[in-house]
Protein backbone atom coordinates (compact mmCIF):
# COMPACT_ATOMS: atom_id res chain seq x y z
CA UNK A 1 0.00 0.00 0.00
CA UNK A 2 1.39 3.43 -1.04
CA UNK A 3 0.57 6.50 0.80
CA UNK A 4 0.90 10.15 -0.07
CA UNK A 5 1.64 10.77 3.77
CA UNK A 6 2.05 7.26 5.87
CA UNK A 7 2.80 8.61 9.03
CA UNK A 8 0.07 11.16 9.37
CA UNK A 9 -2.06 8.40 7.37
CA UNK A 10 -1.58 5.70 9.71
CA UNK A 11 -0.65 7.38 12.55
CA UNK A 12 -2.12 5.03 15.95
CA UNK A 13 -5.24 6.23 17.62
CA UNK A 14 -3.19 7.18 20.43
CA UNK A 15 -0.76 9.28 18.66
CA UNK A 16 -3.69 11.00 16.70
CA UNK A 17 -5.59 12.18 19.56
CA UNK A 18 -2.65 14.11 21.30
CA UNK A 19 -1.77 15.28 18.15
CA UNK A 20 -5.97 16.53 17.54
CA UNK A 21 -5.62 17.96 21.28
CA UNK A 22 -2.51 19.93 20.89
CA UNK A 23 -4.26 21.44 17.41
CA UNK A 24 -7.20 22.03 18.83
CA UNK A 25 -6.15 24.26 21.64
CA UNK A 26 -4.44 26.22 19.24
CA UNK A 27 -7.07 26.46 16.98
CA UNK A 28 -9.03 27.34 20.26
CA UNK A 29 -6.61 30.51 21.36
CA UNK A 30 -7.26 31.16 17.05
CA UNK A 31 -10.32 31.37 17.11
CA UNK A 32 -10.96 33.81 20.07
CA UNK A 33 -9.50 36.64 17.76
CA UNK A 34 -12.22 36.29 15.72
CA UNK A 35 -15.25 39.34 16.28
CA UNK A 36 -17.65 36.20 16.46
CA UNK A 37 -15.74 33.55 18.89
CA UNK A 38 -15.08 36.35 21.27
CA UNK A 39 -18.63 36.98 21.91
CA UNK A 40 -19.35 33.04 21.96
CA UNK A 41 -16.94 32.73 24.44
CA UNK A 42 -17.63 35.37 26.48
CA UNK A 43 -21.12 34.67 26.38
CA UNK A 44 -20.60 31.05 27.42
CA UNK A 45 -18.37 31.91 30.12
CA UNK A 46 -15.34 29.97 28.24
CA UNK A 47 -11.67 30.50 28.04
CA UNK A 48 -9.10 28.69 25.65
CA UNK A 49 -7.46 27.46 28.77
CA UNK A 50 -10.38 25.45 29.63
CA UNK A 51 -10.03 23.22 27.16
CA UNK A 52 -7.81 20.49 28.21
CA UNK A 53 -8.99 17.41 26.99
CA UNK A 54 -10.79 16.49 23.60
CA UNK A 55 -13.40 15.72 25.99
CA UNK A 56 -13.59 19.58 26.85
CA UNK A 57 -14.72 20.40 23.33
CA UNK A 58 -18.10 19.20 24.36
CA UNK A 59 -18.34 22.26 26.82
CA UNK A 60 -18.28 24.28 23.35
CA UNK A 61 -21.42 25.84 21.84
CA UNK A 62 -22.14 24.61 18.21
CA UNK A 63 -21.74 27.03 15.24
CA UNK A 64 -24.35 26.60 12.74
CA UNK A 65 -24.74 27.87 9.43
CA UNK A 66 -27.09 30.86 10.74
CA UNK A 67 -23.97 32.03 12.71
CA UNK A 68 -21.86 32.13 9.35
CA UNK A 69 -24.49 34.07 7.69
CA UNK A 70 -24.93 36.53 10.50
CA UNK A 71 -21.18 37.10 10.32
CA UNK A 72 -21.54 37.60 6.64
CA UNK A 73 -19.19 38.79 5.70
CA UNK A 74 -15.89 38.99 7.48
CA UNK A 75 -17.22 38.37 11.34
CA UNK A 76 -15.19 35.03 11.66
CA UNK A 77 -12.01 36.31 10.66
CA UNK A 78 -9.19 35.44 13.10
CA UNK A 79 -6.51 37.13 11.13
CA UNK A 80 -6.22 40.42 9.76
CA UNK A 81 -7.89 40.85 6.36
CA UNK A 82 -3.88 41.42 4.88
CA UNK A 83 -3.05 37.97 5.88
CA UNK A 84 -6.25 36.33 3.75
CA UNK A 85 -5.66 35.56 0.04
CA UNK A 86 -8.75 34.16 -0.78
CA UNK A 87 -12.89 33.84 0.22
CA UNK A 88 -14.76 31.24 -1.48
CA UNK A 89 -19.00 31.17 -0.19
CA UNK A 90 -21.74 28.42 -0.70
CA UNK A 91 -24.00 29.19 -3.16
CA UNK A 92 -26.78 30.10 -0.79
CA UNK A 93 -29.75 30.65 -1.93
CA UNK A 94 -31.52 32.62 0.34
CA UNK A 95 -29.95 35.58 2.52
CA UNK A 96 -26.16 35.83 2.65
CA UNK A 97 -24.00 33.91 1.28
CA UNK A 98 -21.49 31.60 3.59
CA UNK A 99 -17.94 33.26 3.26
CA UNK A 100 -14.95 31.43 4.25
CA UNK A 101 -11.61 33.23 4.08
CA UNK A 102 -8.37 31.90 3.79
CA UNK A 103 -4.80 32.24 4.54
CA UNK A 104 -1.81 31.16 2.32
CA UNK A 105 -0.75 28.76 4.37
CA UNK A 106 -4.78 27.71 4.75
CA UNK A 107 -4.52 27.26 1.00
CA UNK A 108 -1.83 25.35 1.17
CA UNK A 109 -2.80 22.95 3.40
CA UNK A 110 -5.70 22.36 1.91
CA UNK A 111 -4.14 22.08 -1.58
CA UNK A 112 -2.34 18.64 0.52
CA UNK A 113 -5.54 17.68 1.78
CA UNK A 114 -7.00 17.41 -1.89
CA UNK A 115 -3.55 15.14 -3.20
CA UNK A 116 -3.79 12.90 -0.40
CA UNK A 117 -7.00 11.81 -1.43
CA UNK A 118 -6.15 11.73 -4.82
CA UNK A 119 -3.07 9.83 -4.14
CA UNK A 120 -5.27 7.70 -2.14
CA UNK A 121 -7.53 6.66 -5.11
CA UNK A 122 -4.35 6.16 -7.00
CA UNK A 123 -4.00 8.67 -8.95
CA UNK A 124 0.13 9.87 -9.55
CA UNK A 125 2.05 12.71 -11.44
CA UNK A 126 1.67 10.49 -14.85
CA UNK A 127 -2.42 11.05 -14.79
CA UNK A 128 -4.08 13.90 -16.84
CA UNK A 129 -6.92 15.29 -14.43
CA UNK A 130 -9.84 17.15 -15.54
CA UNK A 131 -12.13 18.88 -13.87
CA UNK A 132 -15.86 19.36 -14.49
CA UNK A 133 -16.76 21.90 -11.87
CA UNK A 134 -17.26 25.13 -12.01
CA UNK A 135 -14.31 27.56 -11.32
CA UNK A 136 -15.19 30.56 -9.26
CA UNK A 137 -16.65 31.11 -5.51
CA UNK A 138 -17.53 27.47 -5.56
CA UNK A 139 -14.97 25.54 -3.74
CA UNK A 140 -15.01 22.38 -6.41
CA UNK A 141 -13.15 23.66 -8.78
CA UNK A 142 -10.19 25.47 -7.30
CA UNK A 143 -9.94 23.27 -4.49
CA UNK A 144 -9.55 20.45 -7.03
CA UNK A 145 -7.21 22.33 -9.09
CA UNK A 146 -4.74 23.23 -6.31
CA UNK A 147 -5.19 19.36 -4.99
CA UNK A 148 -4.48 17.81 -8.80
CA UNK A 149 -1.41 20.27 -9.22
CA UNK A 150 0.36 19.28 -5.78
CA UNK A 151 -0.01 15.94 -6.36
CA UNK A 152 1.77 16.60 -10.22
CA UNK A 153 -0.91 15.56 -12.41
CA UNK A 154 -1.34 17.77 -15.87
CA UNK A 155 -4.55 18.88 -15.16
CA UNK A 156 -7.13 20.08 -17.49
CA UNK A 157 -9.65 23.05 -15.78
CA UNK A 158 -12.19 22.52 -18.27
CA UNK A 159 -15.05 24.10 -15.71
CA UNK A 160 -18.92 23.46 -16.02
CA UNK A 161 -20.60 22.72 -18.84
CA UNK A 162 -20.47 22.14 -22.65
CA UNK A 163 -20.69 18.23 -22.59
CA UNK A 164 -19.51 18.21 -26.12
CA UNK A 165 -16.38 19.97 -25.43
CA UNK A 166 -15.34 18.17 -22.52
CA UNK A 167 -15.66 14.85 -24.66
CA UNK A 168 -13.13 16.61 -26.83
CA UNK A 169 -10.73 17.29 -24.20
CA UNK A 170 -11.01 13.75 -22.49
CA UNK A 171 -10.24 12.59 -26.58
CA UNK A 172 -7.63 14.77 -27.40
CA UNK A 173 -5.75 15.38 -23.95
CA UNK A 174 -5.78 11.32 -23.29
CA UNK A 175 -7.48 12.34 -19.85
CA UNK A 176 -7.24 9.48 -17.24
CA UNK A 177 -9.38 11.00 -14.04
CA UNK A 178 -12.68 13.53 -14.03
CA UNK A 179 -13.60 14.80 -11.18
CA UNK A 180 -17.47 15.38 -12.12
CA UNK A 181 -20.87 15.59 -10.06
CA UNK A 182 -22.95 11.92 -10.53
CA UNK A 183 -25.22 13.23 -11.88
CA UNK A 184 -23.37 14.82 -15.11
CA UNK A 185 -21.34 11.72 -15.22
CA UNK A 186 -24.28 9.70 -16.39
CA UNK A 187 -25.32 12.31 -18.71
CA UNK A 188 -21.50 12.51 -20.51
CA UNK A 189 -21.57 8.77 -20.64
CA UNK A 190 -25.58 8.84 -22.24
CA UNK A 191 -23.54 11.94 -24.99
CA UNK A 192 -20.62 9.64 -25.56
CA UNK A 193 -22.50 6.67 -26.66
CA UNK A 194 -24.70 9.21 -28.89
CA UNK A 195 -21.65 10.39 -30.58
CA UNK A 196 -20.54 6.55 -31.30
CA UNK A 197 -17.62 6.88 -28.55
CA UNK A 198 -17.24 4.24 -26.43
CA UNK A 199 -15.56 5.45 -22.94
CA UNK A 200 -14.45 2.28 -22.18
CA UNK A 201 -12.90 1.75 -25.13
CA UNK A 202 -12.09 4.78 -26.75
CA UNK A 203 -10.81 6.95 -23.92
CA UNK A 204 -7.57 6.34 -20.98
CA UNK A 205 -10.16 7.39 -18.49
CA UNK A 206 -9.67 4.79 -15.35
CA UNK A 207 -11.27 6.83 -12.29
CA UNK A 208 -13.81 9.70 -11.18
CA UNK A 209 -14.00 11.14 -8.39
CA UNK A 210 -17.67 11.99 -7.89
CA UNK A 211 -19.22 13.96 -4.84
CA UNK A 212 -21.48 17.68 -4.43
CA UNK A 213 -24.65 15.75 -4.91
CA UNK A 214 -25.68 12.54 -3.15
CA UNK A 215 -25.84 9.14 -4.38
CA UNK A 216 -26.91 5.96 -3.81
CA UNK A 217 -24.59 2.90 -4.63
CA UNK A 218 -26.42 2.06 -7.46
CA UNK A 219 -25.47 5.35 -9.24
CA UNK A 220 -21.95 4.74 -8.57
CA UNK A 221 -21.97 1.32 -10.03
CA UNK A 222 -24.13 2.28 -12.88
CA UNK A 223 -21.63 5.04 -13.66
CA UNK A 224 -18.59 2.78 -13.07
CA UNK A 225 -19.89 0.65 -15.79
CA UNK A 226 -20.74 2.87 -18.21
CA UNK A 227 -17.25 4.65 -18.32
CA UNK A 228 -15.37 1.36 -17.47
CA UNK A 229 -13.55 3.60 -14.55
CA UNK A 230 -13.37 3.16 -10.46
CA UNK A 231 -15.74 6.29 -9.12
CA UNK A 232 -14.70 7.44 -5.95
CA UNK A 233 -16.93 9.66 -3.41
CA UNK A 234 -15.85 12.15 -2.21
CA UNK A 235 -16.90 14.73 0.13
CA UNK A 236 -16.67 18.35 0.86
CA UNK A 237 -18.36 21.50 2.09
CA UNK A 238 -17.05 25.45 1.52
CA UNK A 239 -17.33 25.72 5.03
CA UNK A 240 -14.81 22.69 5.72
CA UNK A 241 -12.59 24.55 3.02
CA UNK A 242 -14.18 22.15 0.32
CA UNK A 243 -13.47 18.80 -1.90
CA UNK A 244 -11.10 16.56 0.41
CA UNK A 245 -12.60 16.65 3.95
CA UNK A 246 -13.51 13.07 3.00
CA UNK A 247 -13.08 10.16 0.83
CA UNK A 248 -12.85 6.47 -0.23
CA UNK A 249 -10.04 4.53 -0.44
CA UNK A 250 -9.88 2.25 -3.17
CA UNK A 251 -11.96 -0.45 -0.59
CA UNK A 252 -14.87 1.60 -1.82
CA UNK A 253 -16.50 1.08 1.78
CA UNK A 254 -16.67 4.30 3.90
CA UNK A 255 -14.92 7.36 3.17
CA UNK A 256 -11.85 8.75 5.30
CA UNK A 257 -12.38 11.64 7.29
CA UNK A 258 -9.16 13.32 7.86
CA UNK A 259 -8.73 13.94 11.42
CA UNK A 260 -5.18 15.64 11.61
CA UNK A 261 -8.02 18.42 9.39
CA UNK A 262 -10.81 17.96 11.79
CA UNK A 263 -12.79 16.84 14.82
CA UNK A 264 -15.31 14.60 13.71
CA UNK A 265 -18.59 14.15 15.90
CA UNK A 266 -21.90 12.54 15.23
CA UNK A 267 -24.42 13.96 17.28
CA UNK A 268 -28.79 12.98 17.24
CA UNK A 269 -30.22 16.17 15.87
CA UNK A 270 -33.10 16.18 18.17
CA UNK A 271 -31.05 15.89 21.68
CA UNK A 272 -27.96 16.54 20.34
CA UNK A 273 -26.35 14.34 22.17
CA UNK A 274 -23.43 12.29 20.34
CA UNK A 275 -24.57 9.01 18.96
CA UNK A 276 -22.04 5.87 19.32
CA UNK A 277 -20.04 4.81 16.40
CA UNK A 278 -22.81 2.70 13.44
CA UNK A 279 -25.42 4.70 14.61
CA UNK A 280 -26.73 7.88 11.96
CA UNK A 281 -26.53 10.98 12.94
CA UNK A 282 -25.78 14.65 11.83
CA UNK A 283 -22.36 15.01 11.34
CA UNK A 284 -20.13 18.01 13.50
CA UNK A 285 -16.84 19.29 12.45
CA UNK A 286 -14.79 21.35 13.92
CA UNK A 287 -10.89 22.74 11.95
CA UNK A 288 -8.29 22.08 13.41
CA UNK A 289 -5.73 22.79 10.67
CA UNK A 290 -7.27 26.25 9.78
CA UNK A 291 -6.10 29.95 10.81
CA UNK A 292 -7.80 32.78 9.15
CA UNK A 293 -11.64 31.02 10.13
CA UNK A 294 -11.80 28.53 12.34
CA UNK A 295 -14.93 26.56 12.75
CA UNK A 296 -15.69 24.91 16.21
CA UNK A 297 -18.01 22.29 16.39
CA UNK A 298 -19.45 22.93 12.90
CA UNK A 299 -23.39 21.78 12.30
CA UNK A 300 -23.11 20.36 8.70
CA UNK A 301 -26.88 19.03 8.40
CA UNK A 302 -25.51 15.94 6.65
CA UNK A 303 -26.32 12.82 7.86
CA UNK A 304 -24.10 9.95 8.09
CA UNK A 305 -22.48 7.55 10.79
CA UNK A 306 -18.73 6.27 11.75
CA UNK A 307 -18.24 2.58 10.37
CA UNK A 308 -17.12 1.15 13.07
CA UNK A 309 -13.93 -1.29 12.80
CA UNK A 310 -10.15 -0.86 11.22
CA UNK A 311 -10.42 -0.36 7.03
CA UNK A 312 -7.66 -2.90 5.48
CA UNK A 313 -6.28 -0.26 3.75
CA UNK A 314 -4.02 0.41 6.96
CA UNK A 315 -5.40 4.12 7.11
CA UNK A 316 -6.50 4.74 10.82
CA UNK A 317 -8.57 7.88 9.71
CA UNK A 318 -12.45 6.73 10.56
CA UNK A 319 -14.46 6.42 8.05
CA UNK A 320 -18.22 8.00 7.13
CA UNK A 321 -20.92 5.87 5.59
CA UNK A 322 -22.40 7.09 2.68
CA UNK A 323 -24.84 9.96 3.75
CA UNK A 324 -27.69 8.95 4.37
CA UNK A 325 -28.86 12.62 2.86
CA UNK A 326 -29.58 16.01 5.01
CA UNK A 327 -31.10 16.50 8.39
CA UNK A 328 -33.32 18.87 6.72
CA UNK A 329 -33.85 16.86 3.31
CA UNK A 330 -35.70 14.41 5.16
CA UNK A 331 -39.13 14.00 4.08
CA UNK A 332 -42.19 13.61 6.28
CA UNK A 333 -45.01 11.97 4.32
CA UNK A 334 -48.26 10.64 5.74
CA UNK A 335 -46.12 10.22 9.04
CA UNK A 336 -43.48 8.45 7.18
CA UNK A 337 -39.98 9.47 7.11
CA UNK A 338 -38.00 9.06 4.27
CA UNK A 339 -34.91 10.24 2.15
CA UNK A 340 -35.06 10.93 -1.63
CA UNK A 341 -31.77 8.70 -1.83
CA UNK A 342 -34.09 5.80 -1.46
CA UNK A 343 -36.08 6.52 -4.14
CA UNK A 344 -33.05 7.15 -6.12
CA UNK A 345 -31.93 3.68 -5.17
CA UNK A 346 -34.95 2.07 -7.22
CA UNK A 347 -34.91 4.32 -10.03
CA UNK A 348 -31.36 3.57 -11.17
CA UNK A 349 -32.09 -0.46 -11.44
CA UNK A 350 -34.05 0.40 -14.17
CA UNK A 351 -32.26 0.56 -17.41
CA UNK A 352 -35.12 2.22 -19.32
CA UNK A 353 -34.92 5.27 -16.95
CA UNK A 354 -32.65 8.04 -17.46
CA UNK A 355 -30.96 9.58 -14.16
CA UNK A 356 -33.20 12.45 -13.58
CA UNK A 357 -35.88 12.87 -11.43
CA UNK A 358 -38.11 15.42 -9.43
CA UNK A 359 -40.04 14.56 -6.38
CA UNK A 360 -43.21 17.03 -5.56
CA UNK A 361 -44.86 16.53 -2.65
CA UNK A 362 -48.14 18.55 -2.63
CA UNK A 363 -51.52 18.87 -1.32
CA UNK A 364 -54.40 17.20 -3.02
CA UNK A 365 -57.52 17.85 -1.27
CA UNK A 366 -56.93 17.14 2.61
CA UNK A 367 -54.16 14.89 1.60
CA UNK A 368 -50.43 15.34 0.97
CA UNK A 369 -49.22 13.15 -1.67
CA UNK A 370 -45.56 12.66 -3.50
CA UNK A 371 -45.42 13.21 -7.44
CA UNK A 372 -42.49 11.81 -8.46
CA UNK A 373 -41.29 12.67 -12.50
CA UNK A 374 -38.90 10.18 -14.35
CA UNK A 375 -36.86 10.53 -17.24
CA UNK A 376 -36.82 8.07 -19.84
CA UNK A 377 -33.37 7.38 -21.24
CA UNK A 378 -34.43 6.11 -25.03
CA UNK A 379 -37.89 4.94 -26.34
CA UNK A 380 -37.62 1.31 -26.07
CA UNK A 381 -41.04 0.23 -27.42
CA UNK A 382 -43.58 1.42 -29.79
CA UNK A 383 -46.33 0.24 -27.60
CA UNK A 384 -47.58 2.49 -24.97
CA UNK A 385 -49.19 -0.66 -22.43
CA UNK A 386 -44.98 -1.55 -21.82
CA UNK A 387 -44.65 1.96 -20.71
CA UNK A 388 -47.83 1.34 -18.52
CA UNK A 389 -46.71 -1.88 -17.37
CA UNK A 390 -42.98 -0.63 -16.60
CA UNK A 391 -44.52 2.27 -14.36
CA UNK A 392 -46.71 0.06 -12.70
CA UNK A 393 -43.79 -1.87 -11.52
CA UNK A 394 -41.79 0.92 -10.74
CA UNK A 395 -44.52 2.22 -8.67
CA UNK A 396 -45.24 -1.25 -6.73
CA UNK A 397 -41.42 -1.39 -6.07
CA UNK A 398 -41.17 1.78 -4.57
CA UNK A 399 -44.29 1.53 -2.36
CA UNK A 400 -42.57 -1.90 -0.61
CA UNK A 401 -39.65 0.56 -0.31
CA UNK A 402 -41.45 3.86 1.08
CA UNK A 403 -44.55 2.18 2.66
CA UNK A 404 -46.77 4.68 0.78
CA UNK A 405 -47.73 5.00 -2.98
CA UNK A 406 -46.33 7.52 -5.17
CA UNK A 407 -47.95 9.03 -8.37
CA UNK A 408 -45.26 8.03 -11.13
CA UNK A 409 -44.87 9.86 -14.21
CA UNK A 410 -42.72 9.30 -17.00
CA UNK A 411 -41.52 12.38 -18.59
CA UNK A 412 -39.69 12.81 -21.32
CA UNK A 413 -35.78 13.26 -21.77
CA UNK A 414 -34.39 16.60 -20.93
CA UNK A 415 -37.61 17.70 -19.67
CA UNK A 416 -36.65 18.18 -15.69
CA UNK A 417 -35.03 21.33 -14.06
CA UNK A 418 -31.49 21.54 -13.22
CA UNK A 419 -30.20 24.31 -11.42
CA UNK A 420 -26.50 25.61 -11.71
CA UNK A 421 -25.80 22.39 -13.56
CA UNK A 422 -27.31 20.21 -10.32
CA UNK A 423 -30.25 18.80 -10.33
CA UNK A 424 -33.40 19.64 -8.82
CA UNK A 425 -34.51 16.96 -6.63
CA UNK A 426 -36.99 17.68 -4.12
CA UNK A 427 -39.72 20.32 -4.58
CA UNK A 428 -41.98 20.63 -1.56
CA UNK A 429 -45.82 22.43 -2.43
CA UNK A 430 -47.41 21.48 0.51
CA UNK A 431 -50.00 23.84 2.39
CA UNK A 432 -49.45 21.64 5.73
CA UNK A 433 -45.73 22.35 6.47
CA UNK B 1 -43.65 -6.25 -46.63
CA UNK B 2 -42.66 -4.25 -43.88
CA UNK B 3 -42.04 -0.99 -43.74
CA UNK B 4 -40.47 1.74 -40.61
CA UNK B 5 -42.45 3.63 -38.57
CA UNK B 6 -41.11 6.13 -35.88
CA UNK B 7 -42.53 5.64 -31.96
CA UNK B 8 -42.39 9.20 -30.15
CA UNK B 9 -42.81 9.51 -26.36
CA UNK B 10 -44.63 12.59 -25.95
CA UNK B 11 -46.02 14.39 -23.00
CA UNK B 12 -49.19 15.57 -22.53
CA UNK B 13 -47.96 18.91 -22.66
CA UNK B 14 -49.29 22.19 -24.37
CA UNK B 15 -47.41 22.24 -28.30
CA UNK B 16 -45.41 19.16 -27.43
CA UNK B 17 -47.20 18.16 -30.49
CA UNK B 18 -46.28 20.31 -33.06
CA UNK B 19 -43.01 20.92 -31.67
CA UNK B 20 -42.45 17.54 -33.00
CA UNK B 21 -43.46 17.45 -35.95
CA UNK B 22 -41.79 20.85 -36.95
CA UNK B 23 -38.54 19.68 -36.13
CA UNK B 24 -39.05 17.11 -39.11
CA UNK B 25 -41.11 19.46 -41.61
CA UNK B 26 -37.99 22.10 -41.17
CA UNK B 27 -36.02 19.57 -42.47
CA UNK B 28 -38.20 18.68 -45.23
CA UNK B 29 -39.10 15.64 -43.95
CA UNK B 30 -42.93 14.17 -45.13
CA UNK B 31 -45.40 12.86 -43.12
CA UNK B 32 -47.48 10.56 -44.85
CA UNK B 33 -49.71 9.27 -41.71
CA UNK B 34 -49.16 9.96 -38.09
CA UNK B 35 -51.16 8.70 -35.13
CA UNK B 36 -51.52 9.88 -31.51
CA UNK B 37 -51.95 6.61 -29.05
CA UNK B 38 -52.90 8.63 -25.87
CA UNK B 39 -52.72 7.86 -21.81
CA UNK B 40 -53.55 10.93 -19.15
CA UNK B 41 -50.08 11.87 -19.06
CA UNK B 42 -48.41 10.75 -21.77
CA UNK B 43 -48.61 9.81 -25.46
CA UNK B 44 -46.73 7.68 -27.83
CA UNK B 45 -47.04 9.09 -31.36
CA UNK B 46 -46.38 7.03 -34.53
CA UNK B 47 -45.26 8.03 -37.92
CA UNK B 48 -44.44 6.95 -41.35
CA UNK B 49 -42.44 9.70 -42.87
CA UNK B 50 -40.47 9.14 -46.31
CA UNK B 51 -36.93 9.13 -44.43
CA UNK B 52 -37.53 7.41 -41.66
CA UNK B 53 -33.70 6.96 -40.59
CA UNK B 54 -33.01 10.71 -41.16
CA UNK B 55 -35.85 11.37 -39.23
CA UNK B 56 -34.74 9.67 -36.25
CA UNK B 57 -31.60 10.63 -36.14
CA UNK B 58 -33.00 14.38 -36.18
CA UNK B 59 -34.99 13.53 -33.40
CA UNK B 60 -32.25 12.22 -31.38
CA UNK B 61 -29.97 14.68 -32.17
CA UNK B 62 -32.72 16.85 -30.70
CA UNK B 63 -33.07 14.93 -27.40
CA UNK B 64 -36.25 13.15 -28.05
CA UNK B 65 -37.24 10.22 -27.16
CA UNK B 66 -37.83 7.64 -29.99
CA UNK B 67 -38.10 4.27 -31.13
CA UNK B 68 -38.15 3.12 -35.05
CA UNK B 69 -39.68 -0.41 -35.92
CA UNK B 70 -40.89 -2.33 -38.33
CA UNK B 71 -44.67 -2.82 -39.14
CA UNK B 72 -46.87 -4.42 -41.89
CA UNK B 73 -47.91 -2.02 -44.43
CA UNK B 74 -51.11 -3.86 -46.42
CA UNK B 75 -52.60 -2.35 -49.15
CA UNK B 76 -56.08 -3.26 -49.70
CA UNK B 77 -59.00 -1.54 -51.90
CA UNK B 78 -60.46 1.62 -50.10
CA UNK B 79 -63.80 -0.48 -49.37
CA UNK B 80 -65.20 -2.09 -45.99
CA UNK B 81 -65.36 -5.74 -47.72
CA UNK B 82 -61.56 -5.81 -48.59
CA UNK B 83 -60.43 -3.91 -45.13
CA UNK B 84 -62.84 -6.89 -43.37
CA UNK B 85 -61.77 -9.79 -45.25
CA UNK B 86 -58.46 -9.24 -44.38
CA UNK B 87 -58.57 -8.79 -40.48
CA UNK B 88 -60.67 -11.63 -40.30
CA UNK B 89 -57.94 -14.22 -42.33
CA UNK B 90 -55.96 -12.86 -39.55
CA UNK B 91 -57.90 -13.49 -36.87
CA UNK B 92 -59.09 -17.27 -38.27
CA UNK B 93 -55.27 -17.74 -37.38
CA UNK B 94 -55.56 -16.58 -34.29
CA UNK B 95 -53.88 -13.30 -34.29
CA UNK B 96 -54.34 -10.34 -31.98
CA UNK B 97 -54.20 -6.71 -33.22
CA UNK B 98 -51.71 -4.96 -31.14
CA UNK B 99 -52.57 -1.28 -32.86
CA UNK B 100 -53.67 -0.87 -36.73
CA UNK B 101 -54.14 2.42 -38.49
CA UNK B 102 -54.88 3.06 -41.89
CA UNK B 103 -54.75 5.98 -44.05
CA UNK B 104 -55.26 6.38 -47.85
CA UNK B 105 -53.23 7.78 -50.85
CA UNK B 106 -54.89 8.32 -54.31
CA UNK B 107 -57.29 5.31 -54.33
CA UNK B 108 -55.37 3.29 -52.34
CA UNK B 109 -55.72 2.28 -48.33
CA UNK B 110 -52.81 1.12 -46.51
CA UNK B 111 -53.12 -0.39 -43.42
CA UNK B 112 -50.26 -0.29 -40.75
CA UNK B 113 -50.90 -3.54 -37.99
CA UNK B 114 -48.75 -4.53 -35.38
CA UNK B 115 -50.09 -8.07 -34.58
CA UNK B 116 -49.20 -10.14 -31.59
CA UNK B 117 -46.84 -12.93 -34.10
CA UNK B 118 -45.11 -11.59 -36.40
CA UNK B 119 -44.25 -15.11 -37.94
CA UNK B 120 -47.86 -16.06 -38.33
CA UNK B 121 -49.04 -12.75 -39.62
CA UNK B 122 -46.28 -13.38 -42.53
CA UNK B 123 -47.55 -17.09 -42.88
CA UNK B 124 -51.03 -15.81 -43.38
CA UNK B 125 -49.75 -12.67 -45.82
CA UNK B 126 -48.08 -15.36 -48.50
CA UNK B 127 -50.78 -17.77 -48.11
CA UNK B 128 -53.53 -15.87 -48.95
CA UNK B 129 -51.75 -12.95 -51.69
CA UNK B 130 -52.17 -10.21 -49.29
CA UNK B 131 -50.77 -7.58 -51.16
CA UNK B 132 -48.02 -5.74 -49.22
CA UNK B 133 -46.14 -2.53 -49.75
CA UNK B 134 -42.45 -1.92 -48.90
CA UNK B 135 -40.22 1.04 -48.46
CA UNK B 136 -39.05 1.89 -51.80
CA UNK B 137 -42.86 1.81 -52.86
CA UNK B 138 -44.53 3.53 -49.93
CA UNK B 139 -42.53 6.52 -51.02
CA UNK B 140 -43.63 6.25 -54.50
CA UNK B 141 -47.17 5.80 -54.02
Amino acid sequence: MEYWQKELETISRENLEKFQLEKLQQTIRQAANSPFYKQRFKESGITPSDIRSLEDLKNIPFTTKEDLRNSYPYGMAAIPLRKCVRIHSSSGTTGNPTVVLHSAKDLDQWANQVARCMYMVGLRDTDIFQNTSGYGMFTGGLGFQYGAERLGALTVPAAAGNTKRQIKFIKDFGTTCLHIIPSYATRLAEVMYEMGIDPRKDTKLHTVCIGAEPHSEEQRRRIEELLGVKAYNCFGMSEMNGPGVAFECPEQNGLHIWEDYTIVEIIDPVTLQPVPDGQVGELVLTTINREAMPLLRYRTRDLTCILPGDCPCGRTHKRLARFKGRSDDMIILKGVNLFPIQIEKILMNFKELGSNYLITLETVGNSDEMFIDVELSELFTDDYSVLQRLTKEITRQLKDELLLTPRLKLVAKGSLPTQDGKAVRVKDLRKTI
Amino acid sequence: MTIYQISIFLENKYGKLSEILSILTQENIRIIAATVADTSEYGILRIIVNEPQKAFQLLKDNNISANISDVVAIQTDPTTEDFARTLTLLTKAGISIEYMYCFSVKEKAILILKTNNWDATRDVIRRENIRCINEGELVNL
